[in-house]
């Protein structure tokens, strides 16, 4: 009982957002529409809360099995949580501002980001097979119904349909992947996998292994899974989509990096060649993809595509240095995306919302700061010094030149170059361009979102890049020091 | 002295505290004083480099020429191994005073002509000058990187906001030519610090890679510094960017930009992969010739004034390789001496053309003719550095070519054959615009009514008649200050071979 109490305790951020969520949601369904901005406003204030708790609740010893063996509360854990969770309230953030402008406020938003917070707090602290499928399907399910939040759009319908068919069929692969797992190994949780794995895998490991990266790929839209990505992002509401291109993959991606590193890491040799495929694929997807794009959230899904190509190559080089680069790096790409999208939600005329990026023409000219911030954030995503991107991306060449991948790293460089272009199209619509007709004035939620971001990408980089780099090596060394 | 501790951060930031001041009052200012911000922002700008110019002239006297180390340095440790480490030269240090000598003047040949988004205008060309002092600058290779590549934006941006008709295509050439060569550095540079542990360029400069690594090491730079130069055959991008670019951005691209290939060839291609330089040395020197001499030959046929010049940089750098790769101390001094040369000139040549260009707005050649009979000075002011051009002695192009043509001769007599070829097809490219531009009869009717050279562009030439003229007299104030590190350079190289000889042979 005792210990119960005590597994509790350590959960109070994940205990506190339920409760807060459930409050909310009562709140919400009596309420009335009084309470809808509160009840938004709230969660915001609860994912802050929640992300502080998890830095409150770091375990003395580095590492704490919680509920038996089925949760697992360390530095990885707590990394994780406190982005996500920090990543969720600013989207939130993001989309009150939007949905109050478009008169669709209603509390149901906000109570879905909780609990795919939530979702994403399981999945980055999830030490076992069944505790991961609750994680990944929790958040999703939230997701699901976030995509098609606007039911009086149909391309929102349609891209809540189509994410949900695929993600069903993706979390099929993963259940697939896990009862092979457990099959062959007899174990659910990690660490009986690690032992069976430690004394040498087996052809049925790799195939579940393979399975359930697949399935995962899926959450992170790597190549070849990566087909919903485009048209989801298109027809989701844009917050929405904000949301679901930075935190979901944040978290989608520790989880795929504790089971490679963790049980997994004797099977390199298996699993390592998977990963390199997915990489080179959603280098080359992604970025080619992206060439040809004139809206701009679809141009940003295949930018997404790209960008997970690098925290593949990351995720191949299975060493320490690989993976705080990995951290440092996704870190990155979420400040810089999420001020990206804040920017797309600016883009807002008199007569509602436009997202082709014919639309930014000569943004420079209408909207100086605005356009400035967009530029410095989009160089950041091109990962072109002296943006913070681009010491993201250098670390993940660092680390894949010391695991011997050199043309990968190679490889990645060069497609860069094609991803220069992309973002270059952009920088030349918003510079060089005749302007276009103007925005309305930048609302203040998404103002400070850019300007926070942009700070952070150029000036303010002198003092984030170190503080993040130390906080990811630490991370990563803790995850290799329990692994011995 | 120890007065000053952060000199060289100084020069190197002080442009990008201007760019900053300009932004804030371009961001402050009500609506009705944004006009007064405009007009003024081109004063702002020129003051900040006037004031960076006499900062590196106090760099320049705290210098010791005698001493071939790195001098002024500064080191701060920043995080997982980075470090900011500046210090200059004897090779960097007139590099760093000829970007700042130039900047000032490409502010004076922007007054009144750049008449749209003026202080965007200025806070590009600050942020740019910041960017390049860092480069010849730095210490530490990653930041040498950084500054390298974050050169790319602001000069991307120059040509395409201020460019001409195609400067879409032309600034996309420019960037993503020079980015991928550049990325295929950056494994190199990852490999190197994978290697030798520590990424301050002085140790670098002392270690040895071993031969079979230094060839692709070799080849990743030689990517990235060949297309910046740039050598023929990656030079296309070049005339596009210059065509296309506002005055002062062809002035800092021929001025500056391109110096930072040469600057990478001599400062870590050479030193650091001995072995290799060796092995390609021949290949370089081939391309070399071809560059000189194709070049020459396609600048004659051009009929734009300032495709032409882009074709003779081509051909000039040429020397300044072929210079670098003798690998001998006279062939060495010489391809300083070019560089620094040929930024002198090449900048008052696109300043020439600027001049005429801002008063009849077009380049075509065949639209001018009989100028000398309307602008007697500036005939005179072109004159000179046409000869400059061609490599008339008194003019510091002579130094130049004469001494990378005696350090090559050394090596190879074919390949001095050839390059002093290309003198001869200079002099004729060259005297040929000249005659069309400023003899013969003036047809078009345009030209009746242009006026000579206005005392703001007698200032802004005089200071380049006076370099010119004064390193072509009294070169030994260029070489006495490089001399010494050049030897160094020299000596490092040698013992680079030496360690190979034993083991490959290579050496021989």
């Amino acid at each position: 009982m005792t210990d119960l109490v005590f597994n509790i305790s350590l959960m109070l951020p994940e205990v506190f957002l339920v409760l807060s969520a459930l409050i909310l949601l009562l709140l919400g369904a009596f309420g009335g529409r009084k309470m809808t901005s509160t009840v938004n406003l709230a969660a915001i204030v609860v994912l802050v809360v929640a992300a502080g708790l998890v830095l409150y609740k770091i375990p003395d010893e580095g590492s704490k099995e919680l509920f038996a063996g089925a949760l697992k509360l360390d530095y990885l854990a707590v990394f994780g949580k406190f982005i996500a969770l920090l990543a969720t309230a600013f989207s939130l953030l993001l989309a009150y501002g939007y949905l109050k402008t478009e008169n669709r406020l209603s509390p149901e938003f906000a109570i879905l980001y909780l609990f795919a917070a939530l979702g994403m707090m399981i999945m980055v602290s999830a030490n076992d097979l069944l505790s991961l499928y609750i994680g990944v399907e929790m958040q999703s399910l939230a997701l699901y119904v976030l995509a098609a939040s606007n039911r009086d759009s149909l391309r929102s319908s349609e891209s809540g349909l189509k994410y949900f068919v695929l993600g069903a069929l993706s979390s099929g692969l993963l259940l697939y992947g896990a009862s092979l797992i457990y099959g062959f190994s007899g174990a659910t949780r990690f660490d009986g996998i690690y032992e069976v794995v430690a004394n040498g895998g087996s052809i049925g490991l790799m195939i579940g292994i393979v399975f359930l990266l697949c399935g995962l790929a899926f959450k992170v839209s790597a190549a070849p899974f990566h087909m919903w990505t485009p048209d989801v992002y298109e027809g989701a509401p844009t917050p929405v989509t904000a949301f679901f291109s930075v935190a979901p993959k944040i978290a989608a991606i520790i989880l795929i990096a504790r089971i490679l590193f963790e049980p997994f890491l004797a099977m390199i040799a298996d699993w390592q060649q998977v990963i390199i495929a997915i990489s080179v694929l959603s280098l080359t997807v992604g970025y080619l993809g992206a060439i040809q794009q004139k809206n701009i959230k679809r141009l940003m899904a295949y930018s997404s595509i790209a960008n997970m190509g690098y925290a593949m190559i990351a995720l191949a080089t299975g060493t320490i240095s690989g993976m705080s680069g990995l951290l440092f790096f996704m870190v990155l790409y979420l400040i810089s995306t999420l001020g990206v999208f804040a920017c797309i939600l600016a883009m807002r005329r008199s007569e509602g919302m436009v997202e082709q990026i014919e639309d930014l023409a000569g943004l420079s000219r209408t909207k100086p700061a605005l356009a400035l911030a967009l530029t410095i954030l989009l160089f950041s995503v091109a990962g072109v010094p002296p943006a913070a991107g681009f010491f993201g991306k250098y670390f993940i060449f660092v680390a894949a030149v010391d695991a011997n991948l050199t043309w990968l790293a190679i490889y990645g460089a060069v497609a860069s170059v094609v991803g220069a272009f992309v973002y270059l199209r952009l920088v030349k619509i918003i510079w060089f361009d005749e302007p276009a007709v103007e925005f309305v004035p930048v609302k203040f939620s998404q103002g400070a979102v850019v300007a926070l971001s942009a700070v952070l990408m150029l000036p303010g980089a002198i003092w984030l890049l170190p503080a993040l780099m130390e906080w990811s090596q630490t991370v990563a060394a803790s995850l290799f020091l329990v692994n011995g | 002295m120890s007065d000053l501790p952060y000199l060289l951060s100084l020069t190197t930031f002080t442009p990008v505290i201007g760019a900053l001041l300009l932004l804030l009052f371009k961001a402050f200012a009500r609506a009705d004083d944004k006009g007064i911000v405009e007009r003024n922002a081109p004063a702002v700008a020129l003051v900040t480099s006037l004031f960076t110019f006499a900062l590196s002239i106090l760099v320049l006297i705290e210098f010791n020429p005698a001493d071939p180390g790195f001098q002024l340095v500064e080191d701060v440790s920043w995080f997982a191994g980075f470090h900011y480490r500046m210090g200059v030269d004897g090779i960097s240090i007139l590099l760093v005073l000829l970007t700042t000598f130039l900047m000032p003047l490409c502010f004076i040949a922007s007054m009144g002509v750049i008449k749209k988004r003026v202080t965007e205008y200025m806070i590009a060309f600050l942020v740019l000058e910041t960017l390049m002092i860092g480069v010849f600058c730095s210490l530490d290779i990653v930041m040498f990187y950084v500054f390298f590549e974050a050169g790319l934006i602001p000069m991307y941006l120059i040509i395409g906001i201020w460019g001409g008709d195609n400067r879409v295509y032309a600034s996309f050439k420019f960037f993503l030519y020079t980015l991928l060569g550049s990325l295929l550095m950056l494994i190199a540079i990852i490999t190197m610090i994978s290697i030798a542990g520590t990424s301050n360029i002085v140790e670098l400069l002392a270690f040895d890679f071993d031969p079979g690594l230094q060839i692709w090491l070799w080849l990743a730079f030689f990517a990235s510094f060949a297309v910046k130069l740039p050598m023929w055959p990656v030079h296309t991008w070049l005339p596009d960017a210059h065509v296309q670019a506002p005055t002062a951005g062809s002035v800092v691209l021929a001025g500056v930009l391109l110096k930072m290939g040469g600057y990478g060839f001599i400062r870590f291609s050479l030193p650091m992969f001995p072995i290799a330089s060796q092995t390609f040395a021949p290949m370089v020197l081939g391309l070399s010739v071809i560059a000189i001499i194709y070049t020459s030959l396609v600048a004659f046929r051009q009929t734009d004034m300032k495709k032409l010049i882009a074709y003779s940089s081509v051909a000039h750098m040429g020397f300044v390789t072929m210079g670098l790769f003798a690998m001998n101390f006279i062939g060495l001094q010489g391809a300083m001496f070019q560089m620094l040369s040929h930024g002198i000139i090449s900048a008052a040549l696109f300043l020439i053309v600027g001049v005429i260009y801002d008063r009849i707005h077009t380049r075509e050649i065949a639209a001018y003719g009989g100028l000398v009979h309307r602008m007697p000075i500036y005939a005179a002011i072109f004159m000179l550095f046409t000869m400059a051009n061609v490599g008339l002695p008194a003019t510091s192009g002579f130094i130049g070519e004469i001494l990378t043509l005696v350090g090559v001769f050394q090596v190879n007599t074919w390949v001095a054959f050839g390059a002093t070829t290309g003198i001869i097809l200079s002099a004729i490219y060259s005297l040929n615009l000249y005659r069309e531009v400023i003899f013969g009869e003036m047809v078009n009717e345009k030209l009746v009514g242009i006026t000579d050279v206005t005392k703001k562009e007698i200032i802004m030439f005089a200071p380049l008649v006076v370099a010119t003229l004064v390193m072509g007299l009294m070169p030994a104030l260029v070489t006495d200050i490089t001399g010494p590190a050049v030897e160094a350079l020299i000596e490092r190289i040698d013992a680079g071979l030496a360690l190979a000889a034993p083991i490959g042979g290579a050496g021989d």
